[in-house]
């Protein structure tokens, strides 16, 4: 019981963090290669804080404001660059954060921070945490899909130039999305840190981006529930099959790429045009993909 | 009396090409303004650099007295500029309707966490509805527009300006991909549009309905204003027939 319980609350973190991403690569069309860099200043934020005796329910909060906050930072420096541009450049952000974190002795450095107090709150307590939190994002995202800054995301994502055409400030909307992407990464960052009890600039390196854009973009671009599903897979067999385990950048990494040459609209997408396909009705395009 | 619209000595050059050459116009309130020019004039540039598509090398915007000259596109569009572009661009991954809808939401898209909050889409549907009609492509509202042919993005083109309830409406060559009849009613519908109080500035190669419709005529050409005034008299000057329509050629030579 004990591992399906980790299993369980290692999957819940993962929807979370993919979530994130999603807000941020699947509404608002913006991609983003270094999403990790901002689940760990979520993760480090809070550690640093619990370790020093702070209560781990002011870390939560606090985790996700350094987060988003780094985030609005890198958004603010992405708004001049456009798609393939803005790729290299989260990229690039994922690797800073990692060196910088690796010359920190305050963060660690190599070593990074152990010891990191558990909430109290038990396995099963901590795993129903995770869970809520899980739901609670996707609620909110569900949402916000369906409000006038989801309505304004997806013309975004669409053309950017014809949304301002509309009147949009397609830069402000950016940057929301940027903001409570990474604030939501920084949540689950936290909730790692806590769970494992360990970080080091390890845990938050290059392939953890790519798993997450991996986990969006098999799940189907933008779609909610595909994306949930596929960070809950995509957590889990790693611990299940040693060889997944083994090779998970090559193996995510080339589905990423599979993916968008083959299927742009991920799992959510087959399974709509299955459906098409079956019941003869016709359902409009959605989501557009850069590869 | 100030101008609703006024350009002033603006100047584009793309690399070496100079696409506008210090062009001056002015579009009065209630004003049904044609601008015209053969292939390559500089008129559809004109008109991103009025929305601010474009940066000028030189020269002034104003909106009703209101610098743009330095506002983002965006913010030229709430300050009451819309557009309808010759090549169109349609939001893909939208049905017609939601392309309408979306523009008339301005006062909900405005700050992105007020949009947040709002979740109505009924009142902008029923707008929407409503200038798709006025356009004449009511019936395409649930389609794709990678389904519908050019005339009618044409018209959903229009009808997403229309949306904005604009104080000024750019038409970048509505009636192209219209047949005779098409045409005709949808000039018909700007007529009715610029009575019902929205002023317009109208770029057509359709010179039989331009003359019907305009009750000015800005003619370009080679980046520069060579005429300016009312059709009839514009379409006399000499300069204007040779330099647009070829020497000894009338008005009734129609497409140029
Ligand atoms: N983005 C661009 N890059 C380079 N050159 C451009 C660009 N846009 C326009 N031009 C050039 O600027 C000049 C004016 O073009 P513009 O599109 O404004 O003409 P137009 O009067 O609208 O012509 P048409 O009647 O064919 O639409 C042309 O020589 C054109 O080739
Ligand atoms: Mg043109």
């Amino acid at each position: 019981m004990e591992y399906e319980i980790t299993l369980m609350t290692l999957a819940g973190i993962a929807v979370i963090a993919a979530l994130g991403l999603n807000l941020i690569t699947g509404f608002c069309g913006q991609i983003s290669l270094g999403h990790a860099a901002f689940y760990g200043a979520g993760a480090y934020g809070a550690a640093m804080l619990t370790t020093n005796g702070v209560s781990f329910w002011l870390a939560l909060p606090a985790g996700a404001l350094v987060a988003g906050a780094l985030g609005l930072v890198v958004g603010l420096a992405s708004l001049r660059v456009r798609h393939d541009f803005l790729a290299i450049t989260t990229m690039g952000v994922g690797f800073l954060f990692i060196g910088v974190v690796r010359q920190q002795d305050a963060l660690g450095g190599e070593m990074g921070i152990y010891a990191i107090p558990d909430p109290g709150l038990g396995r099963l307590g901590y795993m129903v945490l995770v869970v809520v939190l899980a739901g609670l994002v996707a609620a909110f995202s569900l949402y916000l899909k369906r409000s006038w800054m989801g309505f304004a995301f997806d013309a975004i994502a669409d053309d950017e130039d014809t949304a301002l055409m509309v009147g949009i400030d397609v830069a402000r909307y950016k940057l929301a999305a940027f903001a409570m992407g990474t604030a939501i990464a920084g949540v689950a960052g936290v909730l790692y840190a806590h769970e494992i009890k360990y970080i080091g600039p390890d845990s938050f390196g290059f392939p953890e981006s790519i798993a997450m854009l991996a986990m969006v973009a098999v799940g189907g671009i933008g779609s909610v529930g595909g994306v949930a599903f596929a960070a809950v897979v995509m957590t889990v067999l790693p611990h299940w099959l040693q060889v997944v385990a083994e090779y998970k950048l090559l193996l995510y990494g080339a589905l990423l790429f599979a993916v968008m040459r083959f299927s742009p609209g991920g799992l959510a997408g087959l399974v709509r045009s299955w459906r098409t396909r079956a019941g003869g009705f016709r359902i409009a395009a959605t989501g557009k993909v850069e590869p | 009396m100030t101008a609703l619209l006024e350009v002033r000595d603006v100047a584009v050059s793309f690399g070496g090409v100079r696409a506008l050459d210090g062009v001056t116009f002015a579009l009065q309130v209630g004003e049904l303004l044609g601008l015209i020019g053969p292939n390559g004039a500089g008129k559809t540039t004109a008109l991103r650099a009025i929305t601010g598509t474009v940066r000028p090398d030189r020269g002034t915007v104003t909106l009703e007295g209101l610098e743009l000259t330095r506002l983002p596109v965006h913010r030229r569009v709430r300050a009451g500029l819309g557009m309808s572009q010759q090549l169109v661009r349609p939001f893909r991954a939208m049905t017609a309707i939601e392309n309408v809808m979306l523009a008339a939401g301005t006062a909900k898209t405005h700050a992105p966490f007020g949009a947040l909050l709002k979740r109505d889409r009924g009142p902008e549907r029923e707008k929407a509805l409503a200038h798709l009609e006025t356009v004449g492509i009511a019936e395409a509202a649930e389609s794709a527009p990678d389904s519908l042919p050019l005339g009618t993005l044409k018209r959903l083109e229009m009808a997403r300006a229309l949306a904005l309830e604009p104080k000024v409406l750019l038409l970048d060559e509505p009636l192209a991909g219209l047949n005779h009849v098409e045409a005709r009613r949808l000039a018909d519908t700007i007529v009715e549009l610029n009575r019902g109080g929205v002023s317009i500035v109208l770029i057509e190669h359709n010179l039989g309905e331009v003359m019907r419709v305009c009750s000015r005529l800005v003619v370009l050409d080679n980046g520069r204003v060579l005429g300016d005034g009312a059709p009839e008299a514009v379409m006399a000057d000499p300069a204007v027939r040779t330099a647009y329509l070829g020497a000894g050629a009338g008005v009734e030579a129609g497409h140029a």
